[in-house]
This record gives C-alpha cells, structure tokens and sequence, in this order.
C-alpha cells in the first residue's frame, strides 16, 4: 500500500491533535486560536474526505503503528463505517467551530476553549479509527477529558451539578470497559480486535465469553446513553455553552453506538439469544423512555436532549436486528448519518434563538417566527427531519429501520418506533408553537444579550439544514454507502483478513 | 495467589459502590478510585501471575527461555493507572469547584438540573 493512503488514515487523528496543540503555543492571542480553530477543523474535513475515498476505493485502509506487525502492534483500520464517522465528526467539528467564532465569550475563550475542541475531535477521531481495544480505551478517556473540561466551562452551578453526574457515571464506564477488556485478555491473549475476533471463535468457555460480552454492553450502553443507563446526559446537556452541547449531542454518544457496533458485529455473535434479547428491550425501551421524557420538558434545550436518547434507540434497534434482516444495519448506519447531522443542527439552532431571546425557557419565547421567518423555516426543515417527515432525511433513516423490523417479523419493536415517530412529532410541533408561532409573552423581563454579528450562524445552520436536505433528497447514495459498509460489518472474516492479512 | 487477589478485587469492587451511593460527593469520588484500582489489579490479575521470570531473551538466543511473565499487562495498567490518576484528579477538582459553588458536601442538594 502506497505511503500517502496509509498517511490518510492517520491524518484525522494526527490534524487535531497539532492544531491543538499550535493552539496552545498562541494561548495569549485570542485571534491564533480561533484562526487555528477554522483551518483546523477545515483540514480534518478534507482528509476525511480523502480517508473516505480511498476506503471507498479499497475496501479497508489499515496502517500498523511504528511499522509493528499486526496482532502485535497497535493497529489503525478504516473500514466504511469508521469513515463515514470521521466524516461526520469531522463536519460537527468545522460547523462548531464557525459557530465558536460568533457565540464563545472571550471569556471562555481564555479557558482554553479550542484547544480542548481540538482535543475532543482527536480522542473521537481516534476511537473510531484505531483497531486494538486497549487503544479504544484510551481514545475514549482522552475523549472523556476534553469533554470534562469543555462541561463545566464557564463554572456555573449548573454545569457543576450537571458534571458530577457526567464524570461518575462516564468513569463507572470506563472502569466496567477497563474490566472487560482485562478478562478478555485473560481469555485470548490478544488486544487486536481482530485476533480477537477470530481466537474467541475457538474459546470453549461461553460463559465467561456471555459475561465478557455484557461487561461491554454496559459500559458502551452507557456511553451511547440508551435505557437505563441514560441518565447522566439529560442531566448534563443542556448545561454547558451551546456550541458545546450541539458537538456533544451530535457525536458523543454516537461514539457509544459506533463501538457497540464494532464490538458486537466483529467480535462477539450477536446472534446469539441472550445478547439479541437485550438489545431488543434496549432498543424499544431506549427509544419510548427518550420520547416520553422529552414530552415532560419545556426548556429547549432539554427537550433536545431527551430526543437524543430516544434516536439512540433507533440506531440500537437496526444493530438488534442485524441477524435477522440484511436491510437492519444498513437502516441503522443512515440513521446516524442522518442524526448526527440534524440534532447537531437543532442545538445550534436553539443557541440562536437564545442569542435573539436570551431565553431557553419555551415560555420566555414566542413570535419568533414573525421577526424571523428564515429561522422558522430552518427549524421546521431540522424538526421535521428529525421526526421522519418525506422527504426529509430523517424519513429515509426511519423507512429503512422499520421496513427492516417488518422484515424480521419484530412487530412490537415497528410499533414501538411508529409511535415514538408521532411523539417526536409532537415534541417538535410544541417547540415550533411555543418559539415561532405564539405571541411573544408582553412582560418583558427577558435580557437580551446585545446581538453581535449573527451571519455566521445562520450561515452554519442553513449548511446543515441543507445538508439534511440533499440527504433525503438524493438518499440513494447514502444508503449505497450504509449498505456497502454494513455488508463489510456483517461478514467479519473480510475486516480480520484486511488487518491480519496471510498471518492469520 | 490468585484466589487471594479475586477477594481482594471483589472486596475493592464492593467497597467501590458502597461509597459510590453514598451521598457525599467526597466518598463519590473515593470511590471511584477504588473502582479505578480494582479494574486495574483486575487487568494485572486475568493475563496470569508470574513470579521471578521476567521476560527477558539471554543474549545470543531469539526467544526466552521456559515461561516468562507477560509483560504486556503491566504495560496496559501502567497506561491505565496514569489515566485514572489523570481522571480522578480532574473528579478532585471537580467536587471541591462544586462545593464552592454549592456549598454542601451533599448530592442530594445538586437536583437544580434534574428534573
């Protein structure tokens, strides 16, 4: 393999990290960092552009780490899944940053806010791209850290309480990861996902292997925060700057769902009953918690939040079916193209609302939609593709998951997810009628920040709206990729072959 | 050995999740150091005890002589301990910036973000 196409697997990792760490070095000037913030995420969107092509090409794109042989040195693999992740964190991060630009205090900025956005991209950036799982490991807490910080800055109360829920209950995961991947090394000797793969066939030991198997489907359901480990982020998301909550909310706990996919389509059988019946209640349980609680909201952001587990469940539930219809995982792909895209969308655009307003608070808002039609019609595009509206993106996302539920005959989970389809629908409508539609409330305690220079966000927001767009509207290369990538998740044998290549 | 070190794991486990639901926020994050400690002897325990074979190849030969101890192990705890010193002084931090702003050592008294 030539030497630039394994460079383009280490790029999205490698950009992040020296742009973080330029953007440390000009600490004392505000105008570096944000300069650093732009070009930085722009680059990563334009290697992952070329990391996506090329595994398009090939198949895999894998890189041995310090030319170390595979199952001894630590691995990077790109498969199609790993790079439509990095594309789409990749596009989270670039949107954000501009956002940043407009909506971070200078205050904040003297925290170190880009640096650790930097850092974020890269521990992420990692986790999805690295095929040993100690290295899984450490990607996540070097995610986990920026995360922390980029919380609580700013140091409210809020985002106080919020961050002690989110620490313990991250590090509780972390912890639980950490044991699960200590026992699997006790059983096979290996961390390189796909030796490990391919020794666990051979383990006799099922029981020990089931006990393995559910360590790590706790610890990643709790970083994708599906039912009942989801508590922290309801908790926690709506606390911190805006720019952060659509960053989080877009990736975080897609990397949970990235890594439940990972795990259990390459190294343990998800076929398997036990391990099938648990995703299963996981998915439908994840999704009506998500959108029953959100019903119970009035705050914009938290309302959002609360959307965020329910869309887990969807993508959770094409991962459950998997076994049994080969259209499932395909369905659950697009939906996290589809989600990242939008919910990220609908953060930005309620930071907006909070720029014009000044308020979260549904009851503090109203008549927005007769000072700023634009906004109306820009949240209506994000709201309507969240709740699966043709031709919406969200539409195409929730017509192939449900198609593929019908197909392995699991009636209460399609009825699950129409349902929780209206719900969200019902959600969406009371966010338009409270913001848009309504009289603006007379008692005019709100503050009002000044409004600086807003282009830049409605300029970001309108990107992303079309993007959602052209997603529905030409969704079929959208699906051809989730279809080629889950053709590659579901036969593991091509993603061991790739990395352990004649040694196997 | 290693029966003695799984009570001492379980014991650590256990301890961990007692303080863990406790309502002070300063034997929440002891802890979460116990939990931190106990995943790590976990890792140091399942790759096999050794005693007294360290790994190392006698000058001349490609590999070592008879069993050796695994290495690799002690290379993942050794990353997993620097993390979770990382970690936890971040937690450390954390809960004394919230008890200033709060002013109580209580998680009770931290509900304002929950519904």
């Amino acid at each position: 393999m030539s030497f630039p196409l394994t460079l383009a697997i280490a790029l999205p990792i490698l950009i992040p990290l020296f742009s973080g760490a330029l953007s440390v070095t000009g600490w004392r000037s505000r105008r570096v960092q944000r300069a650093l913030a732009v070009i930085g995420t722009g680059l990563l969107l334009l290697a992952s552009i070329l990391l996506l092509h090329a595994v398009w090409q090939d198949g895999f794109v894998v890189m041995e780490m310090g030319s170390w042989p595979a199952p001894f040195g630590i691995v990077l693999v790109a498969d199609l899944l790993a790079a439509i992740m990095v594309l789409l964190a990749a596009i989270t991060g670039f949107a954000t940053a501009i956002y940043s630009l407009s909506t971070i205090s200078e205050r904040h900025e003297r925290f170190g806010y880009y640096p650790l956005l930097h850092l974020l991209l890269a521990g992420v950036n990692g986790a999805f791209l690295t095929g040993d799982i100690f290295n899984l490991y450490v990607w996540f807490e070097v995610m986990l850290v920026a995360s922390f910080a980029l919380l609580i800055l700013g140091g409210e109360r809020a985002q106080m309480e919020g961050a002690i829920k989110y620490v313990t209950l991250n590090l509780v995961s972390s912890a639980i990861f950490l044991s699960a991947i200590g026992l699997l090394y006790g059983l096979v000797g290996t961390l390189n996902m796909a030796d490990i793969a391919a020794k666990l066939a051979t383990v006799d030991d099922t029981g020990l292997v089931n006990v393995v198997a559910m360590l790590f489907f706790v610890a990643f359901g709790i970083k994708a925060a599906a039912f009942p480990f989801f508590f922290w982020l309801p908790a926690s998301y709506h606390t911190p700057q805006v720019a952060v909550s659509a960053l989080f909310a877009g990736l975080l706990t897609k990397v949970g769902v990235y890594a439940l996919f990972r795990v259990f389509t390459l190294i343990f059988n998800i076929s398997d009953s036990l391990t099938h019946a648990m995703l299963v209640w996981m998915a439908g349980l994840t999704m009506l918690t998500g959108v029953l609680g959100a019903a119970a909201q009035f705050e914009f952001r938290r309302i959002l939040s609360f959307h965020i587990i329910s869309q887990i469940g969807y993508m959770i539930m094409g991962l459950a079916l998997a076994p049994l219809s080969p259209l499932a995982l395909t369905g659950g792909i697009f939906y996290i193209v589809h989600h990242i895209i939008v919910k990220a969308n609908l953060f930005l655009i309620s930071g907006l609302v909070y720029c014009l307003r000044g308020s979260y608070e549904l009851k503090h808002l109203g008549g927005l939609y007769r000072d700023k039609p634009w906004l109306g019609i820009l949240f209506l595009v994000s709201a309507f593709s969240l709740a699966g509206m043709p031709p919406l993106s969200g539409f195409f996302a929730k017509f192939i998951v449900i198609r593929a539920g019908i197909e392995a005959n699991a009636w209460w989970l399609v009825a699950t997810a129409l349902v929780v389809g209206l719900l969200t629908l019902y959600s969406m409508t009371k966010i338009w009628a409270e913001v848009f539609w309504k009289a603006a409330p007379t008692e005019d305690n709100a503050t009002r920040p000044a409004s600086g220079d807003l282009r830049a966000l409605y300029a970001t927001i309108a990107a992303l709206a079309l993007m959602t767009l052209c997603i529905g509207l030409g969704a079929q290369p959208v699906f051809e990729l989730a279809q080629r990538s889950a053709e590659q998740l579901l036969d593991p044998s091509r993603y061991i072959e790739a990395v352990l290549g004649e040694r196997l | 050995m290693e029966t003695l070190m799984a009570f001492v794991i379980g014991v650590l486990y256990a301890t961990a999740t007692y303080m863990m639901l406790r309502r002070s926020i300063v034997k929440l994050v002891i802890g979460l150091v116990l939990l931190s400690n106990a995943a790590n002897l976990l890792l140091f325990t399942t790759a096999g005890m050794m005693r007294g074979a360290p790994p190392l190849v006698p000058e001349g030969a490609l590999q070592p002589e008879g069993p050796v101890a695994d290495p690799l192990a002690q290379a993942l705890i050794l990353t997993a301990i620097v993390i979770g010193f990382g970690v936890l002084a971040f937690a450390v931090v954390l809960i004394r910036r919230a008890y200033d702003v709060v002013r109580a050592d209580d998680i009770n008294r931290m509900k304002g973000t929950d519904t």
